[in-house]
C-alpha cells in the first residue's frame, strides 16, 4: 500500500515538535524546577507516538475479540503489561519507583464494567480516545470532554446522590480527620472514597507471598512472574484456543493435509504472538518507556527534595489550585484520566463553582492551572506525538462527528468518566500500570473490563445489525 | 455521513463507512462479508486508521482475500473477496 505524504504534513509535524521544544525551553530559562513539567511532556509525546504507529487501544483488546475474532490487541496488551512489569521491576528494585498499589476490593471489578462498557461506547479507551483525537478524530474529542466534565462533575456532587451513601460509608468517612474545608459529609464520592475505598487492603503478588515491592526477587518473581506472566499467558492461550486454533487448523490442514501435532499448536500460538509487528513494537516501547517515566520523575524527586509537584509549584510562586494536603495530581508515571478531570475543574471553578470542597481536587490533585500542570502536559504531548505520527504516515484527517456518533460518543465518555473515578484511574491507570506493578487490583479492574466489552459488543452488535438490514433490505441476501 | 451499502456491479458491492470510528467499520465490515454470496467482493471504505488492522486481521484469519488496499490521505478503500 503506498502512500504519499504531504510536504504539508511533514512541516505541521515539525511546527508541532517545535512548539513543545519552545515549552520546554521557555520554562527551563524561567527556572529549573520546569525540567520536571518537561519530563512528563516528553514522556507523553513518546506515548503519543507509540500508541499511534501500534493502534494501541486498549478497547479494542477485547472488543474486537468479541465482535469480530480479532485478537491483535489483546496479544499487544499483554506483550506491553510483561515488559513494563519487567521495566517496573528492575525500578522497584533500586528503591527509585514511584508506584503506589491502590486499595482492592469488589469496586475494581465493577469500576471496570462500567468503563468496559463505556469504551466499547466510546470506540476507545481513554489513552485509545487521545492518540486519536491527535489523527483528527473529533468524536474521540468528544469523547475526551464527556469523560472530563463526567469526572469533574461526579466527584464533586452530593445533593441526591448523597441519598445513595450508606450509613457505614458515611460514618466512616467522618472518622478519618479530613479537614472542614473538604466537607466529606457532602458528596457520593467522597464518602466512597473516604468511607469504603480507604478501608480496603492494598495488596501486591510479592507481599502476597512474603516478599517486598523494592527488592529485585519480590519484584521480579512475585510481581513479574507470578503477577503478569502467569496470567497473562493464562489468557493469551484462552484467546489460541478459542479464537485462532480453529481457523489455523483449517489453513493448516488446506495446506498440508495431515493430523496436528502439539508443535502446531505452539507454532500457532507464536504466530498469534507476532501477527502484528506494529502492535508488538509499540507494546515493547512502551513497556520500556513507562519503566523509564518511573525513575526518571523519582530521580528528579530526589534532585529537588521533593515528594510532590505541588511543593515545586508553591515553591515557583503558583498556590492557585494547590490542595489542601499542598499537593497536585503528580502520578510519577502513565495516567489519563485526573488531568482531564483537572482541565474541567480548573474551568468551572475559575467561574465561580467551588470545586476544592471535595477529597479529589481539595485534597489530593488540587486543580492548578493547565499551562504549570505537569501531568496536563504528557496528555497534550500524546496527543501532539500521535498527531506527527499520523502526519507522517499520510493518516491524519479532521473528522467531525456525526449526530449519531455523538451521541455514542458522550455516552460512552460518561461510563468512562464514571468508571475510572470509582476505581482511582482508567485502562492505563487502574488496569496498565497498576497490573505491571503488581497490584492485585489491576487484574480485578481488567476483568471487569472483559465484561464490560461484552456488554458493549452486545449491544453493539444489536444495535448495527438492525442498521445493517435496513441498508441490505432490497438485496438478494439472507439476512 | 451515515453507512452505506449499494451494488456496483454483478457480484461486486460497495460499503460506505467513512466517518465512523471504531468498532463500526470493522463490525459492519463483517456483517457485511457474511451476508454475500462466495466469490462476491466487497469494496469497504472507511477513515479510522485503527480499523484498517482490524479489517485486515479479519480477513486473513477468516479466509477472506484482501484483493487490495488503497490509502489516499486518511482514507482506505479494501476489496475484499469472500471465500467461497
Amino acid at each position: 500500500m503506498e502512500i504519499i505524504i504531504p510536504r504539508r504534513n511533514v512541516i505541521w509535524a515539525y511546527v508541532i515538535v517545535g512548539f513543545f521544544a519552545l515549552v520546554s525551553v521557555v520554562t527551563l530559562a524561567i527556572h529549573e524546577y520546569y525540567i520536571y513539567l518537561s519530563a512528563y511532556l516528553w514522556f507523553g509525546f513518546i506515548y503519543g507516538m507509540c500508541l499511534q504507529y501500534g493502534r494501541f487501544c486498549f478497547a479494542s483488546a477485547f472488543r474486537d475479540l468479541f465482535a469480530v475474532g480479532v485478537p491483535r490487541m489483546v496479544v499487544g496488551i499483554m506483550i506491553a503489561t510483561f515488559l513494563f512489569a519487567i521495566t517496573s521491576a528492575l525500578v522497584a528494585a533500586t528503591g527509585w519507583s514511584t508506584f503506589h498499589a491502590a486499595p482492592v476490593s469488589i469496586h475494581s471489578a465493577i469500576a471496570g464494567l462500567i468503563f468496559g462498557v463505556g469504551m466499547v461506547f466510546a470506540g476507545g479507551c481513554a489513552s485509545g480516545s487521545l492518540y486519536k483525537t491527535g489523527e483528527g478524530n473529533g468524536v474521540s474529542l468528544l469523547v475526551i470532554l464527556s469523560i472530563s466534565v463526567t469526572q469533574s462533575l461526579f466527584v464533586d456532587w452530593g445533593g441526591i446522590l448523597n441519598k445513595f451513601v450508606p450509613a457505614a460509608w458515611h460514618e466512616s468517612a467522618l472518622q478519618k480527620g479530613l479537614p472542614d474545608v473538604i466537607n466529606v459529609g457532602d458528596g457520593w464520592v467522597d464518602q466512597y472514597l473516604a468511607g469504603y475505598v480507604w478501608n480496603q487492603p492494598v495488596k501486591t503478588y510479592a507481599q502476597s507471598m512474603g516478599m517486598k515491592d523494592d527488592t529485585l526477587i519480590g519484584a521480579l518473581l512475585g510481581n513479574t512472574f507470578v503477577g503478569v506472566l502467569i496470567p497473562a499467558l493464562i489468557i493469551l492461550a484462552i484467546v489460541y484456543v478459542f479464537w485462532v486454533r480453529k481457523n489455523y487448523v483449517k489453513k493448516l490442514q488446506a495446506e498440508d493435509n495431515r493430523s496436528i501435532t502439539f508443535k502446531d499448536h505452539l507454532n500457532g500460538f507464536w504466530g498469534m504472538i507476532m501477527a502484528s509487528k506494529r502492535t508488538s513494537i509499540a507494546g515493547l516501547l512502551l513497556g520500556i518507556a513507562c519503566g523509564l517515566q518511573m525513575f526518571v520523575i523519582e530521580g528528579l524527586r530526589m534532585k529537588f527534595g521533593v515528594k510532590n509537584a505541588g511543593t515545586l509549584l508553591t515553591r515557583l510562586g503558583h498556590d492557585y489550585g494547590i490542595s489542601a494536603n499542598g499537593t497536585v495530581f503528580d502520578p510519577g508515571y502513565w495516567y489519563v484520566t485526573t488531568q482531564e478531570a483537572q482541565w474541567v475543574g480548573w474551568t468551572l471553578h475559575k467561574l465561580g463553582m467551588n470545586n476544592m470542597d471535595n477529597i479529589y481536587f481539595g485534597w489530593v490533585n488540587g486543580i492548578p492551572s493547565p499551562a504549570i500542570n505537569p501531568a496536563d502536559w504528557m496528555s497534550v504531548a500524546l496527543i501532539g506525538g500521535a498527531a506527527v505520527m499520523a502526519l507522517l504516515h499520510g493518516e491524519f484527517k479532521f473528522k467531525a462527528p456525526t449526530r449519531e456518533l455523538a451521541f455514542w460518543a458522550i455516552l460512552g465518555g460518561f461510563f468512562m468518566g464514571i468508571g475510572s473515578r470509582l476505581a482511582l484511574g482508567c485502562n492505563v491507570g487502574a488496569f496498565f500500570v497498576r497490573t505491571a506493578n503488581g497490584d492485585m487490583s489491576g487484574w480485578l479492574f481488567g476483568l471487569g473490563m472483559i465484561g464490560g466489552a461484552y456488554i458493549g459488543v452486545k449491544i453493539f452488535n444489536w444495535y448495527t445489525e438492525r442498521k445493517m438490514a435496513k441498508e441490505m433490505a432490497g438485496f438478494d441476501f439472507d439476512l | 455521513m451515515a453507512m452505506t451499502f449499494a451494488k456496483k456491479e454483478e457480484g461486486v458491492y460497495a460499503l460506505d463507512v467513512t466517518g465512523y470510528v471504531c468498532p463500526h467499520p470493522q463490525i459492519y465490515t463483517k456483517k457485511a462479508l457474511e451476508k454475500l454470496h462466495g466469490g462476491d467482493v466487497l469494496e469497504v471504505t472507511f477513515d479510522n486508521p485503527s480499523s484498517s488492522e482490524s479489517v485486515s486481521a479479519m480477513c486473513d484469519s477468516n479466509g477472506n482475500e484482501i484483493l487490495e488496499k488503497i490509502a489516499d490521505s486518511g482514507k482506505f478503500t479494501f476489496k475484499i473477496k469472500k471465500a467461497q
